[in-house]
């Protein structure tokens, strides 16, 4: 397994900063634009990225990262494609840890084992399977660990204890802790996180605690770090910029850039 | 692949996102308190009896199949309140949703009829109701979505994907991920997550049961074979299940082979897909190389469906029952023949079964007695038959 998460969050520590992960979905709007577009995060101050490969089904998702799928699908990226544009990057970028975002299905089409080695090969460290909750997990998290990726699992507002346990134990790399119930989305938004099932999670020894779904704003960001958890995520608060400018490179990637530092800078306010 | 729960073989399972997975295990355990209790038990069989009339007829075709060998009974579920056979396993969820003290329903639904089973439920037991439906399937079940609204459902357009029944199923189960609290998905068939394949099957059980004493009345024997359609599979899993154990008693399960099985165009699950995760289990699915769900097509909009329950799966690869694919334009034959030759309607679905029996009874050699699931009736095809069956003034149906 690689040791990027631990190290990302390691300096980050010493820094007294929280981690920003923006998401965006490989192949959208076409593979050749979703390469710059990663590019663009990575030189805006991006800690580490999330990334999507579109699937036709996305229960989890919201209607902002549900167009985004279609875009790519739309526009014919396969698994493959999405995975090469990382194996370009990885070369580039040696250091920065990548998560990728999927559903089951994704997996299983040409084959776990094919799909979880071919992922390793592109440098990526971490797969969330959106559809795959800790009690059903077991063939994935073998066939990830055995090619050397890390399982990232999701922590629900409603976990219960034992849930909290099981997922602190199974979750590699860091924990999605979710910032509300529901889909993606950023309309509506995060409520604080309970800071006492962060402090739960870290007490039964889990990763990095990492909250996703409804964050949009820098102010968000804090209220993330200041309930105790390492960084945030946002998703659908990043793809509505691709969306909204897509005849307009140069302002997706101006507009990214802003956006992404400025979400940046909000994980340095709070001194750990 | 590992299954923990729900397992039918290597099929089935829990593929859902976490934040649902306590949801389905209370409703897991609901339903097995429940089925322990015979407070509930009386409950649903006395709605099943006084407010959908059960139970149905077994009715032994008088004119089709008449220069056959065969001996062709119906099961009418077309009969049941609602018009077809969901309202059994609704009546049953809408209990259990109570019995959970959730207050409002969500539901998905493709030809409409699990949506109007839903509003029934709703209306009775006084619950809020949602039901989504994909915006094609709005157009060609136009008089269902006006029953549905009538019965004070809010049925809700879905215009993603192929806007079809899988897309509404998408559509409730984003929904759930945030209403859990107070809402039960009353889902319309044996496929999605454990418990539902279970539970589903359990209260369309019934069928099954009814067939076997008055096939055994009526003959003195089991029959030969079983007919029923396979969209999602709940009404041939609700006849199929107390015959699973009958193994002289051939099961076939009928899908919709559309425009014909060597097209693109139909949504034969478990003849042309392969096993994969879609909506909560490893089943058969209908996709691509790389796992892409693929669009299915059918002329009933209830067949419609990419996916199949975990069952069905098993039940295929154990070789218990056998599967085929029956055209579009052998449903609508079908569809015709019946209501010529019986003066019965059958939903567009039921057609599909009834073509392949017809089929199978025009090969026997021998004696035989077929029991043909008629799962609902056609009122609601209407519409969408017109334009294939060109009639002449003195009837007919001709082609």
């Amino acid at each position: 397994m690689s040791q990027r998460y631990e190290k990302m969050f390691e300096k980050l520590k010493t820094r007294g900063e929280g981690a920003f992960i923006p998401f965006v979905m490989l192949g959208d709007p076409s593979i050749e634009k979703s390469e710059a577009i990663v590019e663009t995060l990575i030189e805006s101050g991006a800690d580490a990225l999330e990334l999507g490969i579109p699937f036709s089904d996305p229960v989890a998702d919201g209607v902002v990262i549900q167009a985004a799928a279609n875009r790519a699908l739309n526009g014919g990226s396969t698994t493959d494609d999405c995975l090469a544009i990382l194996a370009g990057v990885r070369k580039r970028h040696p250091e920065i840890p990548f998560g990728l975002l999927v559903y089951a299905n994704l997996v299983l089409g040409r084959g776990m084992e094919r799909f979880y080695a071919r992922v390793f090969e592109c440098g990526v460290d971490s797969v969330l399977v959106a559809d795959v909750p800790t009690l059903s997990a077991d063939s994935f998290t073998e066939a990830a660990s055995k090619a050397g990726v890390a399982s990232v699992f999701i922590v629900p507002p409603n976990a219960s204890d034992e849930t909290l346990r099981d997922i602190a134990k199974a979750s590699k790399g860091y924990v999605y802790f979710l910032g509300r119930a529901g889909v993606t989305g950023a309309e509506r938004e995060m409520t604080a996180p309970l800071s006492s099932k962060i402090a739960f999670l870290k007490e039964a020894k889990s990763p990095p605690v990492v909250v996703g779904f409804g964050i949009s704003r820098p102010e968000h960001v804090k209220a993330c770090l200041a309930a105790g958890a390492d960084g945030a995520i946002a998703g659908s608060a990043t793809v509505s910029i691709v969306a909204a400018h897509l005849d307009d490179d140069r302002k997706t990637r101006e507009e990214l850039g802003q956006f992404v530092r400025s979400m940046k800078a909000a994980t340095r306010s709070v001194k750990q | 692949m590992k299954i923990t729960k729900g397992a039918f073989g290597e099929f089935g399972g829990m593929f859902v996102p976490e934040i649902l997975v306590p949801t389905l295990l209370d409703l897991e355990r609901a339903f097995e308190d429940a089925q322990a209790d015979p407070v509930f038990k009386a409950e649903f069989e006395g709605l099943l009896k006084e407010y959908a009339g059960r139970e149905t007829p077994l009715y032994r075709c008088r004119n089709l199949a008449g220069a056959t060998k065969v001996k062709l009974y119906l099961k009418r579920e077309d009969l049941l309140h609602g018009g077809a056979h969901k309202t059994n396993q609704v009546l049953g969820q809408a209990l259990l949703a109570r019995r959970m003290g959730k207050t409002r329903l969500i539901a998905e639904t493709g030809a409409g009829q699990h949506g109007v089973a839903t509003a029934i439920a709703g209306a009775l037991f006084k619950m809020k109701t949602r039901v989504y439906m994909g915006s094609k399937d709005m157009a060609r079940q136009a008089p269902n979505v006006f029953r549905m609204r009538l019965m004070g459902t809010e049925v809700v357009p879905v215009e993603t994907g192929s806007c079809g029944l899988k897309d509404a199923i998408n559509e409730a189960l984003r929904d759930w991920a945030s209403s859990y609290g107070d809402t039960h998905y009353l889902l319309g068939t044996v496929a999605g997550p454990h418990p539902f394949p279970t539970i589903v099957r359990e209260f369309q059980r019934v069928i099954g049961r009814e067939a076997k004493r008055q096939i055994i009345e009526a003959e003195g024997r089991l029959p030969d074979a079983v007919f029923a359609c396979v969209g999602g599979g709940s009404n041939a899993m609700g006849i199929f299940a107390d015959f699973i154990d009958e193994t002289n008693v051939k099961l076939v399960g009928v899908e919709p082979a559309g425009h014909g099985l060597h097209t693109e165009k139909h949504g034969a699950t478990i003849e042309k897909g392969r096993p994969g995760i879609l909506h909560g289990s490893y089943s058969y699915v209908l996709q691509d190389d790389d796992g892409q769900i693929r669009e299915s097509h059918s002329i009933s909009a209830g067949l419609d469906y990419p996916g199949v329950g975990a069952q069905h799966s098993y039940l295929h690869s154990t070789g218990r029952a056998s599967y085929v694919g029956v055209t579009d334009t052998e449903a609508l034959d079908a569809f015709a023949l019946l209501s010529r030759e019986e003066g019965i309607i059958p939903a567009l679905e039921s057609a599909h079964a009834l073509a392949h029996a017809l089929k199978c009874a025009a090969a026997a050699t021998t004696e035989q007695v077929y029991i043909v699931n008629i799962s609902g009736r056609g009122d609601k095809d209407m519409e969408q038959v017109m334009p294939y069956i060109k009639m002449g003034e003195n009837g007919g149906g001709a082609k």
